[in-house]
Order: C-alpha cells, then sequence, then structure tokens
C-alpha cells in the first residue's frame, strides 16, 4: 500500500458536496474506484468535478468544504 | 442631502466605474474587499479600503452585517451596490436605509415588488404593459394550468415563482409534454428554491431580447431608450446594442412609453432596466423582468444619449430630482459594448483565471474600455469571468462594427484566454453585420463556428 495525493485540477472553492444540502461525495476511510468524483472545484462560478484518478481508499481530507484551493494543491490523501 | 462618502459594496470593472463617477462628483470613495480582492483596481483607485472578509462571497460581498459595520466605521453616507451581489436584495437595501444610510437605488418596497416575478407581471398589466401571454399570477392547480395551455397553445414555458437567471424553467411542446412536466418542475421548485410556485408562459419563439433603460426619482421616470442584448450564451450576454437594430420608430415609441407607465407606476426611484421579448415579424413586444440596479451594458445607453448613468443614480439618491427631461434624451449614433470574459473561446469557454503579462488597450475616438485588468494583476478564480467591456461609439451601425473590428484587433491580453477571439468573429459575419439575429441565434453559430475560433485572429502590433 502507497499513499498518494489527489490535486485540486484548477483553482477555485472546493466543495465536497455536489450541494449545500447533500450529503459529501466522500467521507474518510471511504473505498474509491478511480473515475469517482470526490468533489467539486468552482472556477468563475463553473463547477467542475475532481475525480480520485486512482483506485483505493480515502485517508483523509486536507481541504476543508467551501476552502478556496490553488491549482495543484493537494485536496485528499487516497491509500492505493 | 448631497452624499459626500460612498463605500463600494462589489467589485471588478463595476466598482472601478462607480469610484470614477463619484470622483466626478467630489464624493469620497470607500472600497470593500474580499481577502482575494486586496491587489484589485478598485482597491487600488479607492479612496480608502476596508477588508470584509475571506474570498468566498458568501462570506465577503454577500455578509451584510460586515459591510454595514465597514460603512459604519468609514463614516461612509451612503452605499452603492452596483450588480449582482446584494444589488436586488430588499432585505439590504431596508437594512441600510434603517442604519441611516442611503441605498444607491430603490427602495425595498421596489425591490421586492419586481424581484417576485409574479408580482411584476401583475404590475406591468395594470399599468398597460403587455406580457407575455400565460398565468396572471401563481397557478393554483394543474387544472387551472390546463385551462391556460388551452388558451395560449404550445410550446409554453414552465416557470418556478421564485427562480432566476433561467433556473427552473422548462419547456413542453404538447399536451403530454405538460402533463409530464408540470408535477416535476413543482418538485424540483419546492426543493430549489423552498417555494413550488409556478406560473407558465407561451414561449416566442426566435425572439430578441430589447430592454429599456429608465431614471426615476421617486416622482417622475424618463427613459433613456432601448438596448438590444439578442446576442446570449447561455442566458447570458455578451454583445450588447443601442439602438436596437430591427425596431421600428413608431414600436420603440411604444415600446419606451410602456416601460415609463411601469416604472412611473411604482414611483420607481434611480436606474433600472426593463426588459422585453420583441417578436420583429409581428411587432409584438412583452414585458419579461425588471431589474431594478444598473446593468452591465448600462455604457451603450450613456454613449449614445451622453447621460452619465451611474452618476445621475448617485445624484438621485442624494435627493436630487431628475436633471433631464424626456424630450432632452435624444439618440446620436450608434454604440455596441462586447464583454471580454476570461474564458477560452477554443475550449468551450471554459474559464481561465490566471495573471496578465501584458495588456494593451484599445484607445481612439468612440472607444471606451470599461475594465478591472492591469499588467501583472492576477484575476481571482472566486467570481464571474467579466474582466473588461470594450464599447464602441460611432454615426452609426456599419462603423461601429467596423470601430469594434479595429478595437478589437489592438486588444491585447496576455497570459490568459479570453473571449476576444469570437468578438472578432462576431464582427465578420454575415447576419451580425445584417442585425439577423435572436435569443437562440448564438448558440448554434458557436457549434459551427468551432473551428474559427478555435484559430483566433493576430493581434493588432501595439504597445503593450
Amino acid at each position: 500500500m502507497a499513499t498518494q495525493q489527489i490535486f485540486s485540477p484548477l483553482p477555485g472553492i472546493f466543495y465536497r458536496k455536489p450541494a449545500p444540502d447533500k450529503p459529501v461525495y466522500k467521507n474518510d476511510g471511504d473505498v474509491v474506484a478511480d473515475s469517482d468524483t470526490i468533489g467539486l472545484v468552482e472556477v468563475m462560478k463553473s463547477f467542475n468535478e475532481v475525480k480520485a484518478g486512482a483506485a483505493g481508499k480515502i485517508l483523509r481530507f486536507l481541504a476543508e468544504n467551501e476552502e478556496p484551493v490553488m491549482a495543484g494543491q493537494p485536496i485528499a490523501e487516497i491509500d492505493v | 442631502m448631497a452624499i459626500k462618502k460612498l463605500l463600494i459594496a462589489n467589485r471588478g470593472e463595476i466598482a472601478v466605474r462607480i469610484i470614477r463617477a463619484a470622483r466626478e462628483l467630489g464624493i469620497v470613495t470607500v472600497q470593500v474587499y474580499s481577502k482575494a480582492d486586496k491587489d484589485s483596481l478598485a482597491t487600488r483607485l479607492a479612496d480608502e479600503s476596508i477588508e470584509i472578509g475571506p474570498p468566498q462571497a458568501s462570506k465577503s460581498y454577500l455578509n451584510q452585517a460586515v459591510i454595514l459595520e465597514a460603512a459604519k466605521s468609514a463614516g461612509a453616507d451612503a452605499i452603492h451596490p452596483g450588480y449582482g451581489f446584494l444589488a436586488e436584495n430588499a432585505e439590504f437595501a431596508g437594512a441600510v436605509e434603517a442604519s441611516g444610510l442611503i441605498f444607491v437605488g430603490p427602495t425595498a418596497q421596489s425591490i421586492r415588488l419586481m424581484g417576485d416575478k409574479v408580482a411584476a407581471r401583475e404590475a406591468a398589466a395594470s399599468a398597460g404593459v403587455p406580457t407575455v401571454p400565460g398565468s396572471r399570477g401563481r397557478l393554483e392547480s394543474i387544472d387551472e394550468a390546463f385551462a391556460l395551455v388551452d388558451k395560449t397553445g404550445f410550446p409554453v414555458m414552465i416557470k418556478a415563482a421564485a427562480g432566476g437567471g433561467g433556473r427552473g424553467i422548462r419547456i413542453a411542446r404538447s399536451a403530454e409534454e405538460f402533463r409530464h412536466l408540470m408535477p416535476q418542475a413543482q418538485a424540483e421548485a419546492l426543493a430549489a428554491f423552498g417555494d413550488g410556485g409556478l406560473y407558465v408562459e407561451k414561449l416566442v419563439e426566435g425572439a430578441r431580447h430589447i430592454e429599456v433603460q429608465v431614471l426615476g426619482d421617486g416622482h417622475d421616470v424618463i427613459h433613456c431608450f432601448e438596448r438590444e442584448c439578442s446576442l446570449q450564451r447561455r442566458r447570458q450576454k455578451v454583445w450588447e446594442e443601442a439602438p436596437s437594430p430591427s425596431l421600428a420608430p413608431a414600436v420603440r415609441e411604444k415600446l419606451c412609453a410602456s416601460a415609463v407607465a411601469l416604472a412611473q407606476a411604482v414611483n420607481y426611484r434611480g436606474a433600472g432596466t426593463l426588459e422585453y421579448l420583441y417578436d420583429d415579424r409581428t411587432h409584438d413586444f412583452y414585458f419579461l423582468e425588471m431589474n431594478t440596479r444598473i446593468q452591465v451594458e448600462h455604457p451603450v445607453t450613456e454613449m449614445i444619449t451622453g447621460i452619465d448613468l451611474v452618476g445621475e443614480m448617485i445624484r438621485i439618491a442624494g435627493g436630487e430630482r431628475l436633471r433631464i427631461r424626456q424630450h432632452e434624451v435624444r439618440v446620436s449614433g450608434h454604440s455596441i459594448e462586447v464583454r471580454i470574459n476570461a474564458e477560452d473561446p477554443s475550449k468551450n469557454f471554459s474559464p481561465n483565471p490566471g495573471t496578465v503579462s501584458a495588456l494593451g488597450v484599445p484607445g481612439g475616438d468612440g472607444v471606451r474600455f470599461d475594465s478591472m485588468l492591469y499588467q501583472g494583476y492576477t484575476v481571482p478564480p472566486f467570481y464571474d469571468s467579466l474582466l473588461a467591456k470594450l464599447i464602441v461609439h460611432d454615426e452609426d451601425r456599419a462603423s461601429a462594427i467596423r470601430k469594434l473590428e479595429r478595437a478589437l484587433a489592438e486588444l491585447n491580453v496576455e497570459g490568459l484566454a479570453t473571449t476576444k477571439s469570437l468578438h472578432q468573429a462576431l464582427t465578420r459575419d454575415a447576419d451580425v453585420q445584417a442585425g439577423r439575429f435572436h435569443t437562440a441565434w448564438l448558440e448554434p453559430w458557436l457549434e459551427s463556428h468551432a473551428a474559427t475560433l478555435a484559430a483566433p485572429l493576430p493581434t493588432a502590433k501595439v504597445a503593450p
């Protein structure tokens, strides 16, 4: 098992939920497939999905819901 | 009471525009800014600036309490909301006035009335302004809805009473689709807006978007003629002009008079815009909604009438009566505005924040560039993509299009992709040149011109 990071592809606001009143996409400890969406990044009012990019188990999120993020900033750690 | 110190509760190019207008009136400016806008042009230009929170708009530009506190601590006597953010928030307008400050805009009551689309339609109908055939108010039952579409025919739009900006709209082309979509739309409206209220309107296909600028002082109202904004992508205007290339003079007179009648009926105060659909085959126009604020595309009206709309709205907020009479408002020439957005036309308009590494601004007679850019500025990713507006004015529409083409070639924004190439392609299009378009014209055009947009024209050789 190796630990990888999932990076934000874009600068913007990171969201862990598809909508404010919906549950989070993924929780710490969830098993994910590489095509699974783990969050959204809002860039200039357009919403972009962030994919896990690898199959594994999410160790923890590094970015909070609604946190401003930079492109390339790690937003989660995943055990692959 | 004249305004002495004005707080600008907005950002971007409109904040710069408001600072300029205020300064010309001898008013001190206070710019509020989020952490992401510390280096913005507006923050740099204003006499004073106050940080109001983190980048997220919900925690800064939409935070009413913090903005009111900033106004108090700066000793401002008025707040200009710009457009977007809190500009059409009746609660905020009320709170500003309750704390003894001036809200540069209409009363909270006007904002509330025009913000409720059903109430606005009812107000229009009682002022004798034509509205799109459809429900007079909210539909109370599915039976009532069916009785209505028997009269209007299809296609119809089902709209959420509490929706906006194109959200919560469905189109039914047959009774069967209508039966299927109504309950779905009701459930969705309830989930999205906490209000399941719906109304139904006939869909006027091939219609143009025409809007009338008004100015009121709470007693009298004048119009400053119309703008046409039919070139839209995803219901966002990309190119606006004044006057409309499609209105016959007799229709223009009726349209503008109807706007004044409605604004007068609600004792409107400040700058406002009444939006209409216009069917150029039948010459029918239908009131859609009223925007109770300054609009992005206000400069084209300023260019053809010579009226400083932002300056006038500040004077009116300070207690002055209208300084201009209707017969003094005259149209001279033609003006076009194009929106320079941080979007890449060759990549399906994907947003493109970044740092402006070089900037060449077009100039010359009849060219205006309302912008938030400077060389070295990093455009933050947190807000909308509007960077600047390029506005031209010339003696007629054909000359204005040629001037726009010339000015676009001089515009050089390096470091991030912009919508410049879209506008260059539009200026060269035969339908655009002939004014042959409607609100659903641009999107299919974008699909068929994807190759043109992927290979932009070169920028004229100008100093950066």
